[in-house]
């Protein structure tokens, strides 16, 4: 089923073309990878589907319905969750409290707060941050912000969440934690798309990879495929 | 067990509360003199006027300085309605109205950043204030009305119910799910759009209510001074007070807005009957040492005091 | 040209840096490697005098450095690019870069040094009008490093600079690194990718807990065991 589908979506910014024609569609279920050189509009694509932009044209449609158009939290009640590249917390309040916003608003139906408290726990418990859950999010270290990011999202019960660069500024090791991570997470049935620069990590999960170049979709296909077409490695990956 | 211990306990607080509200309650009933009544009423206004600027302004960080305009809003529906309508109605339609202004206003200024949100609340005082003197002088021809003359112990009375209701409002606003999602706006506003809240509704909405208790106590407070004019009604100086006082008395606490404008009032009593020529100077000169020295302003230091009782309460178990 | 012996360094009353010492000299590049939280960030703020540390020295080209505010270490010659790039968002490209060249010696040149800051990095050029807040992610990096070049440092420091850049670009980046080592710019390089960063360093550092753990040649270290364990994935 399609999850997510974007019709010749476009978007400038004065005389710069940062998203131009583009379609796609996800199906749900997947993970899909979104790489291509900086400034190619991935996270722009990623704020047209959000709503933290607005399209110049096109349609972007989500369960069949469209959302291009909509505002930010409209979007998410709707089901669609993200994160962002700069890690955006709320830095002074508690790791729990900024998991219970997104448990008390984040869903279309309200929800007693007591039962919201015990959502916002069982995240916590699901990205690993229960022995913090006092500490303000500012003095977290940068794996667990971003591990509270994803909690935050996810507590607004999301059918798509999309994911900015995730793995940026991490380590092997809390780069093999975060993997698992999504893999919990695509096991919850929760479709994925995941910008990343880190091919290792975009090889093991994804089950398709679409590619950004200058605003326009210059390929998609497996993992195999991408990392062996010429044009992507002429334009992204180097050697 | 050290006294900090003692007062900790939340029902000593609630109880120390309860009795502070009884005696204010009753004190015009113990023949208090006139000038205490007057006095009271003062600082029950500033406390009006900062604890409904810190509702909006403290966890979203929007600055503004459109108190003036609401408190004159108030004030005119009193010297416009107040000789035909009883005095509750005038009060609640003073109310209304700023309610009614801040959310035509909120819509749409909310949307600028920082500086500019500050600078345009400030520009509706002089705005709506120049309109009425406009009116009044081109289409009424007049300059100013008379309202009518209520006593001091109905206006006691009246502004400590506002005081009360303001009260209990900014505490179930903090402790509810919009008091932290006001605190997110003022942290990350797009992160807070992505979680699900309603940015938009909720600072308009917020900015409304707050605009709602001060426009209350101006019409009330418009009958102690029978005669107003546009400049004495929209008066740019009853914008900055609120900022000062939640500045002097700590704007992170939810007892500092009080304390700042109860010492400030009183401060301002002092210093005007004792020094008639210098009392601003000595007044600004004490906001700038309390500046330099006290960034968390009066409740920053209570608090640290408060800590240290604890910890060595703590220390002793 | 770097010096830095024995330097504790702490955030109030935590202690971040235990007995650091660690030394660059003309013409390397010296890396320092180690996990989030192991302090490489904290080290970089107190050489570049934004931290002061609580004992030890630091000498750069032979005067002392530690307690001496930033402004004074970076017209000496040293520049620090750091991992949350802080650039000003709403000043142009060209506007960032030519803060970069704030001090009077460099201001001088500072059409020269921007013109080769340009031939590095052709994109800046393309971009060189635009507000900065508007930039991806990746170019935002490259800025924060052109501007650290406009300074015309002996020595730069380098915070994860390959942060969130494309394969390709990470590949051009750590040739421009090599490029600058070789105009005679002595590189003090932290990464995340510590094989690449291994493969161009001349000697590294790995930093755990706030302490030296190891030292020496790269290449020495690339076959240590337990830096392939800890570092390579291995």
């Amino acid at each position: 089923m399609r999850i997510l589908e974007g019709k010749k979506v476009v978007k400038h910014f004065g005389g710069l073309a940062a998203v131009h024609n583009v379609d796609f569609v996800i199906n749900q279920g997947e993970v899909v990878g979104l790489i291509g050189p900086n400034g190619a509009g991935k996270t722009t694509l990623f704020n047209l589907i959000s709503g933290a932009l607005s399209v110049n044209s096109g349609v972007i449609s989500f369960k069949d319905e469209e959302i291009s158009g909509l505002k930010p939290h409209q979007i998410c009640r709707k089901g669609v969750a993200r994160t962002f590249q700069s890690v955006k917390i709320f830095p002074h309040i508690p790791v729990l409290g900024n998991v219970l916003l997104g448990s008390m608003f984040g869903k279309p139906s309200g929800m007693s707060s007591a039962a919201a408290a015990r959502e916002a726990n069982k995240l916590l418990d699901f990205v690993g941050l229960s022995a913090v859950k006092s500490t303000p999010a500012k003095d977290l270290t940068l794996a667990n912000q971003k591990r509270l990011e994803v909690a935050r999202a996810l507590a607004t019960k999301p059918k798509l969440l999309l994911l900015d660069e995730l793995i940026a500024g991490l380590n092997p090791t809390e780069t093999a934690e975060a993997m698992e991570l999504v893999k919990k997470i695509r096991g919850k049935g929760i479709t994925i798309i995941m910008i990343e620069h880190v091919m290792k990590a975009i090889m093991s999960i994804c089950d398709r990879i679409m590619v950004l170049h200058h605003g326009e979709k210059i390929a998609e296909g497996t993992p195999k495929e991408i990392t062996t077409s010429k044009k992507v490695i002429e334009v992204y990956l180097g050697e | 067990m050290n006294i900090v211990s003692v007062i900790s306990h939340r029902s000593f607080l609630l109880g120390l509360l309860g009795l502070i509200l009884v005696l204010l309650a009753t004190l015009p009933l113990f023949r208090a003199s006139t000038y205490t009544l007057l006095l009271l009423t003062a600082i029950f206004m500033y406390i009006v006027l900062t604890v409904s600027w810190v509702i909006f302004s403290g966890p979203t960080g929007y600055i503004s300085l459109a108190p003036a305009a609401f408190f004159g809003v108030g004030i005119y529906t009193a010297a416009v309605l107040g000789k035909v309508l009883p005095l509750p109605v005038v009060i609640g339609i003073g109310a209304l109205a700023s309610f009614c202004l801040a959310l035509l206003v909120g819509a749409l200024t909310l949307r600028l950043r920082g500086i500019y949100f500050a600078i345009f609340t400030f520009g509706l005082v002089v705005l709506i204030q120049q309109v009425l003197l406009w009116w009044e002088i081109v289409k009424t021809h007049t300059r100013g009305r008379f309202v009518i003359v209520v006593d001091n112990t109905t206006i006691y009375y009246v502004m400590l119910v506002i005081l009360v209701l303001l009260l209990l409002t900014a505490y179930s606003i903090r402790r509810s799910k919009y008091g932290l999602a006001l605190q997110s706006i003022g942290e990350d506003e797009e992160a807070a759009a992505h979680t699900g809240i309603n940015v938009t509704a909720l600072k308009t909405i917020t900015f409304a209510m707050s605009a709602f208790f001060v426009g209350a106590a101006g019409a009330i407070m418009a009958t102690k001074w029978t005669y107003i004019d546009p400049y004495i009604a929209f008066n740019p100086l009853f914008s900055f007070m609120p900022v000062l006082m939640a500045i002097f008395g700590g704007m992170g606490q939810f007892f500092g807005p009080v304390l700042g404008a109860v010492i400030f009032a009183y401060l301002e009593e002092v210093l005007i009957t004792k020094f008639p020529y210098y009392y601003m100077l000595i007044f600004g000169l004490i906001l700038v040492i309390v500046m330099l020295y006290l960034p968390g302003g009066l409740a920053g230091l209570v608090q640290k005091w408060w800590k240290g009782g604890l910890e060595r309460r703590n220390a002793n178990t | 040209m770097l010096e830095v012996n024995n330097i504790d360094t702490f955030y109030g009353k935590v202690q971040a840096l235990w007995d650091v010492s660690l030394k660059i000299d003309k013409g390397e590049i010296v890396a320092l490697v180690g996990a989030n939280g192991a302090g490489k960030t904290t080290l970089l703020n107190t050489i570049s005098g934004l931290l002061c540390p609580v004992s030890g020295t630091a000498k750069f080209l032979n005067k002392r450095i530690d307690g001496l505010p930033p402004h004074s270490i970076v017209e000496l010659g040293m520049s620090h690019v750091p991992e949350s790039r802080r650039l000003f968002p709403d000043m142009t490209v060209r506007e960032n870069l030519e803060m970069g060249a704030y001090l009077l010696r460099a201001w001088k040149q500072k059409e020269e040094t921007l013109a080769q800051v340009y031939e590095l990095f052709p994109s800046l050029k393309e971009r060189k009008g635009q507000l900065a807040r508007t930039l991806s992610g990746g170019e935002q990096q490259m800025l924060a490093m052109g501007r650290g070049l406009m300074s015309r440092p002996k020595l730069c420091m380098l915070d994860e600079p390959s942060n969130g850049l494309s394969p390709l670009l990470v590949i051009e980046i750590f040739d421009i690194i090599q490029g600058l080592r070789d105009r005679g710019i002595a590189i003090l390089l932290i990464e995340q990718n510590v094989r690449q960063t291994l493969e161009i360093a001349d000697r590294a550092y790995v930093l755990e807990n706030g302490r030296i753990v190891s030292k020496g040649k790269s290449k020495k270290l690339l076959q240590n065991d337990h830096i392939k364990k800890a570092y390579l994935g291995l």
